[in-house]
């Protein structure tokens, strides 16, 4: 089972690299803001497995609050207008 | 009996995440890589907290991951939304 | 898990820091430097989570992730589009050439100074014999502290004075912001995507913030990680177009931003009162003190950093139904522009304020 989770550690990371090649080369905006969630989930299952493979069990929270945060930080991006003047 | 499942769900969940990764670098447009994005990564994250989940076989640490994949899922499918929605108003010239 | 995997996992994480950071470094656009700084602090949360430090780990993720990235997107934003493109207007004259040069310059030797001081203290960190000493020192007396996380402990306890400090610098800070004038106006009501999205996450991210409060005392979480989650949440609102997004009004408002220094002077000079030293908290009250300071400073953490969203002194709610569904707004509009109702939907706003209010204000 721990050589499972090597595994899946080293899986996951190759995966938030390949997001990670997105980010720098993406032609868009968009594109980068898509490749910034595809870490924050990558970096989310990372950290499951880390929580896992390291008997940390607070890496659970940080996984929590790093999915949370990178809604907030997708919200942050697509930020809608200012209001009119009588805001 | 139950590490066999657990392994079984986690690679799963490995394999969904790296299809959804090299869809993203593959694609040709951002609302086709969106596609790869939410379904494939939000899938491989579920079976992965699945294994993980049985893996653990303690209650609230299963119930802490389901809580996670269930965030990841809904604010995955807002954003995908909302970014999508933002490359559509850069679009159409205002 | 073994040696070889863990190796090769540190040297993606360090190639994947190295490169976002050298990227987010040389872009010209603003705009795509932030979206990369984001992506930087997520991939230095994994990094401090796989160097077994769960609350660096937890304050990077909440502070260097979202909020830092939320902050600058809002302040490149602001900027007119012409500036982003590069093309500036050219120097002028020979003086101003000749002061830019001088500032890069100086800028540059003080940051390879800086490197090389960083570099100094961590081959001193390498070779030095006693560098457990520390960690020896805080587990021996981790008993008298009142908590079972040495991290709280060092925070709050054995170095409260430091943490007082800190707070009386975010103070300041919120004093700088004021003299910013007034906040810029607010973000447009949000669609149904981004309603629906605000629902859950700002109840969730208030919840995660006072279970991280909570759990500081024995497991990583603490003080800072709450705030920063729920400014998160007062973040979000922000965006949603909502007119209060949990901030007291008024008076209650200063209180609030005074209250993590308010509460470690009161806490500190009642016990030198009575005849102890400066926050030296009897064994017996230290869990009680503890939670009791770091309620304040979470809440004054909180009102800091969301004023910081803001950038300036949050004006008083006016006419305007911003907290009102989408279906209504058309007929909203309407009535503000002919302001004919107004008491209809500040009292609407007054119930919905002083929900979150209660919400930000309970420990």
């Amino acid at each position: 089972m721990s050589e499972l989770l090597s595994v899946s550690a080293l899986a996951l990371m190759l995966s938030l690299f390949l997001g990670l090649l997105r980010v720098v080369r993406g032609p868009g905006a968009g594109d980068r803001m898509l490749a910034t969630q595809l870490i924050g989930t990558a970096g989310v299952g990372l950290l499951l497995v880390l929580s896992v493979s390291l008997k940390q069990t607070a890496l659970i929270d940080v996984a929590l609050i790093l999915a949370l945060l990178a809604a907030v930080a997708a919200a942050a991006f697509t930020g809608q207008q200012r209001g009119t003047g009588d805001d | 009996m139950i590490d066999a499942m657990a392994s079984l769900l986690i690679v799963s969940g490995l394999g969904f995440y790296l299809a959804g990764s090299i869809g993203l670098l593959r694609l040709p447009d951002l609302y086709s890589r969106l596609h790869a994005l939410t379904k494939a990564d939000n899938l491989g994250l579920g079976l992965l907290t699945a294994g993980l989940a049985l893996h653990a076989q303690d209650l609230l640490i299963a119930l802490k991951l389901v809580l996670i994949w269930l965030a990841v899922l809904a604010a995955s499918a807002a954003s995908a939304h909302l970014i999508a929605q933002h490359a559509r108003r850069q679009e159409t010239p205002s | 898990m073994n040696t070889t995997a863990l190796l090769v996992l540190d040297v993606l994480l360090v190639f994947s820091l190295l490169s976002l950071a050298a990227a987010a470094l040389a872009t010209r656009d603003a705009r795509r430097s932030v979206i990369l700084f984001m992506a930087f602090g997520l991939v230095l949360a994994v990094a401090w989570a796989r160097l077994l430090a769960p609350d660096v780990a937890l304050a990077e993720a909440a502070i260097g992730a979202g909020l830092s990235g939320a902050l600058l997107l809002a302040a490149v934003r602001e900027q007119p589009r012409r500036a982003l493109s590069g093309d500036t207007k050219p120097i002028h004259s020979r003086n101003d050439a000749g002061l830019k040069v001088t500032l890069q310059w100086t800028v540059t030797l003080f940051c390879v100074a800086l490197a090389a001081i960083l570099a100094w203290a961590l081959t001193q960190a390498f070779d030095s014999a006693s560098k457990d000493a520390l960690a020896q020192a805080v587990s021996a007396n981790l008993a008298a502290s009142g908590v079972s996380n040495p991290v709280t402990a060092v925070l709050l306890n054995f170095r409260a004075y430091d943490t007082l400090l800190e707070l009386a610098v975010l103070l300041t800070a919120v004093l700088g912001i004021f003299a910013l004038g007034p906040a810029r106006s607010g973000y447009r009501s949000a669609g149904p995507v981004f309603d629906g999205l605000t629902r859950w996450l700002v109840p969730v991210l208030i919840l995660a913030a006072g279970y991280l409060l909570w759990v500081g005392a024995h497991a990583p979480g603490g003080a800072f990680q709450a705030g920063a989650t729920l400014a998160a949440a007062g973040v979000v609102l922000r965006l949603a177009g909502q007119r209060t997004i949990g901030l007291p009004q008024g008076h209650t408002l200063h209180i609030v931003i005074a209250a993590g220094v308010a509460m470690f002077l009161v806490v500190g000079l009642s016990l030198l009162v009575l005849g102890r030293p400066f926050l030296g908290y009897p064994p017996a009250l230290a869990g009680g003190l503890i939670l009791l300071i770091e309620c304040a400073a979470m809440l004054a953490i909180a009102a800091t950093l969301v004023l910081a969203f803001l950038g300036g002194r949050p004006q008083p709610p006016s006419v305007n139904p911003a907290g009102a569904k989408p279906g209504a707004l058309s007929i909203s509009m309407l009535r503000s522009r002919s302001r004919e109702f107004p008491s209809d939907t500040d009292s609407h706003n007054a119930e919905s304020c002083r929900g979150f209010n209660e919400e930000k204000n309970r420990c």
